[in-house]
């Protein structure tokens, strides 16, 4: 009986990548979208926002149902064209302050740390020092520095992001030392090796998490705002989501009551959506029919505009901005921080199969860095100095991987703690 | 002592503990204007307002989530689920989030936060609206789950799962809302993770919590008309469970039935059978009886639930087969 279960199961099989082969046919035409769209403000004027960037749909037109393809087809046309976002979809911001070059240069120096941080964090990973999952930051960082070093932690500002979280907890002044030690699983780590990569904390410093669940931490956000408005306070949340989650029922639920509760004034939360346009290996373009992703908020009364997620000059502009304007006015407002992430999705995503090197490379031309560098060198700024700031970086993830390396592992008692904030019993395995 | 319903003392428990702490806020879907689906919260939001009293959208999950985030801020939430069935849209942030939270950020955040609502069968909703969670929830470190069986514990209870530092899974009896009891006035504090003796007796140890457990004082009145003598022990705690005081019982009686309107396989009997196995092995004259639930989803129609959960005459078969007296 089992073989010919067996045996039913395979021509099951075989049938089924027939029928799949026969039905992935390849996409003929690409249609562009570039209307100006709206955003509604319930109790304000209307606001441009821009047009979305041109990118290849994906809607069944055009499809020539006779021409069964190749695997390598279905591949290539499943994965999508690379997407570029034009620089004129962005907001230039309102801000009035301008940076000068030497603020930039301590800005180039944060994101110049923490890709080092993160080549080194990944170096550890393949050389099985890091266990678990690693979910480096490496190209996102204009975004992550720009909207961190917005918040004001004199009025009580936090972040909650999800798990592409070395970079936040760093800038928000965890020691590098001990967020190494946390990936390593030391007693030394930041939350003493209980969480790993996902569940960075530095409370202190307002960096409330790491979650490694896409889309569950997304309604802490607008609780936190909640719940700190009807203290009298005054923080701004500051909460990340991946464009992966915002399909997630979560981000639905939670976007809902944060516009509701903003209504009253009493939802602070600055959402920031880093679209780098893939959920894992997934593309927006293949998770939604409604790719503009900023404009979901829309559906929740939530306001919102896109920047060049990898131009620290244009997250500089806005950040400030608005993290100011959802402390005045208690309602959440949302950024699409348009970028993309030019490493694998983990450290452990060694085929990328889901995208092409050409459209990797493309993308690394617009790596914020050697932008910034460049920008750096023709405001005058020396390259020497700028080595410098490199080699300290440098220095710094050495020293933080010695650290992890030397420190010893957590003690066996941290097993059983931290389960109940009390002092409850809790067994040991055995 | 005054004398109130469960409902009432639930009520009470929470509008007093308001008035002392406005950190306390109450989420949940139409426990506001509606003044709650089983009317616990009724009144409530004239007592302390809308910013209190939250009426959420029917989005478990996003509110749930949201409580956390507020205990994350300070706040001490306390959710209502209108039923148990609902949280399962909520699990995850029960379960993946306020359940660990503590122990991932290394001790760094505490989630003082409360779920409640009423749990548990009886009032024909049939497959979907009808659950008892005890188990599940059990099952997870990090939450403590509670299943006050009186009026009087329900109110004490509260004022502990308010107060407790961890998020708390509040089980109540929905079947038991109307029933009376004396309740102390004032701050009579139940703590967690301590069992009632319901009932003294000496011949055999009945053990349940929640609706169940007026079910077994009425099996004790039955059983004592044929000079069985029956003690009663109300758990009150699933998680931590209290094991002492069924235990100490067992070791009196050398006998046990274990009653429970959930799901017999992977159930809050299931571990209080290896539990007694363990503890009083040499104190057992009979093997422990657990009566549960029929292992069907719920039914509708009345006669059909009625024969799908524990009934008196079951637990009375059942004790008398531990006492030999029938097979």
């Amino acid at each position: 009986m089992r073989y010919q279960y067996l045996l039913l199961a395979i021509v099951f099989i075989i049938l089924m990548k027939a029928a799949r082969r026969a039905t992935r046919v390849k996409s003929a035409t690409y249609g562009t979208i570039s209307t100006m769209s709206m955003v509604r403000d319930p109790d304000g004027p209307a606001k441009a926002v821009p047009p979305v960037p041109a990118r290849p749909s994906h809607t069944g037109q055009g499809i020539d149902h006779d021409n069964a393809i190749s695997s390598a087809d279905n591949r290539q046309e499943a994965a999508m064209a690379p997407i570029i976002a034009p620089a004129d979809t962005f907001t230039e911001g309102q801000a009035q302050v301008a940076y000068d070059a030497e603020a930039l240069v301590g800005f180039y120096q944060k994101m110049v740390e923490i890709r080092l941080f993160e080549d080194a964090t990944t170096k550890a990973f393949r050389q099985g020092k890091i266990g678990g999952y690693l979910h480096v930051y490496s190209g996102q960082e204009a975004t992550g520095t720009a909207f961190l070093g917005a918040m004001n932690r004199d009025k009580g500002d936090v972040a909650i992001a999800a798990y592409r979280i070395h970079a936040h907890a760093l800038l928000l002044g965890a020691h590098p030392n001990n967020v190494m030690a946390e990936l390593y699983g030391k007693g030394t780590g930041i939350v003493k090796g209980k969480g790993g990569s996902m569940h960075l904390f530095h409370a202190e410093g307002g960096m409330l998490g790491g979650y490694g669940i896409v889309g569950g931490h997304i309604p802490l956000g607008p609780g936190y705002a909640y719940g700190n408005r009807y203290q009298g306070g005054e923080a701004v949340v500051q909460l990340y989501l991946g464009d992966g989650s915002i399909h997630n029922g979560a981000f639905h639920e939670a976007a809902n009551l944060a516009g509701l509760w903003g209504k009253s004034g009493l939802c602070p939360t600055l959402f920031i959506l880093e679209n780098n346009q893939y959920g894992m290996g997934t593309s927006v373009e293949r998770a939604t029919a409604m790719t503009e992703l900023g404009k979901k908020f829309e559906s929740y009364g939530i306001e919102w505009e896109r920047v060049d997620g990898m131009d620290i000059q244009a997250t500089l502009k806005v950040a400030e901005q608005v993290q100011e304007r959802v402390r005045e006015t208690g309602k959440p407002y949302a950024i699409e921080a348009f970028g993309y992430r030019i490493v694998p999705h983990g450290a452990a995503d060694f085929l990328e199969q889901y995208r092409s090197k050409e459209e990797v490379a493309k993308w690394r031309e617009k790596d914020p860095i050697p932008l910034l560098h460049g920008q750096l060198i023709e405001m005058g700024i020396e390259e020497e100095r700028l080595e410098a700031i490199r080699a300290e970086a440098k220095a710094m993830a050495d020293e933080a991987v010695k650290f992890a390396e030397e420190s010893p592992d957590p003690d066996l008692s941290e097993l059983l703690t931290d389960v109940y904030a009390d002092d409850t019993y809790v067994e040991p395995a055995g | 002592m005054p004398v109130m319903t469960y409902r009432d003392a639930l009520r009470s428990a929470m509008a007093e503990e308001m008035e002392r702490d406005e950190s306390i806020v109450l989420l949940g879907e139409d426990i506001g204007l509606y003044g709650g689906t089983h009317l616990v919260t009724n009144g409530l939001i004239d007592q302390f307002g809308p910013k209190r009293v939250i009426d959420t959208p029917i989005a478990e999950g996003g509110f749930t989530g949201a409580a956390i985030g507020m205990a994350m801020a300070g706040l001490k939430p306390i959710v209502e689920m209108m039923t148990w069935n609902f949280s399962f849209l909520a699990a995850d942030q029960i379960i993946q989030t306020a359940a660990k939270l503590h122990y991932f950020s290394g001790g760094q955040v505490n989630v003082p936060l409360v779920v409640r609502g009423p749990n548990g069968g009886g009032v024909q909703l049939s497959a979907q609206h009808t659950h008892s969670l005890e188990g599940f929830y059990g099952h997870f470190p990090g939450l403590k789950v509670v299943s006050p069986a009186t009026p009087a514990d329900v109110k004490g209870m509260m004022l502990e799962a308010i107060r407790n530092p961890n998020p708390v899974i509040f089980l109540e009896a929905g079947a038991l809302y109307g029933t009376k009891g004396e309740v102390p006035e004032g701050d009579e504090v139940v703590p967690f993770g301590k069992a009632r003796v319901a009932r003294e007796g000496t011949d055999v140890t009945l053990i349940a919590y929640g609706r169940q457990v007026p079910l077994l004082l009425k099996v004790a009145d039955k059983l004592a008309e044929q000079d069985i003598s029956a003690e009663v022990i109300d758990l009150r705690s699933i998680r931590p469970l209290d094991t002492e005081t069924f235990v100490e019982s067992v070791k009196k009686t050398n006998r046990a039935v274990v009653v429970q309107e959930q799901w017999r396989y992977f159930s809050v009997a299931s571990e209080v059978c290896a539990v007694l196995q363990h503890e009083a092995f040499d104190y057992l004259d009979a093997p422990v009886e657990r009566v549960s639930g029929a292992e069907v989803p719920a039914p509708y129609a009345r006669n059909l639930e009625i024969a799908g959960f524990p009934t008196i005459d079951h637990v009375i078969s059942a004790a008398r087969r531990v006492l030999y007296l029938e097979k």
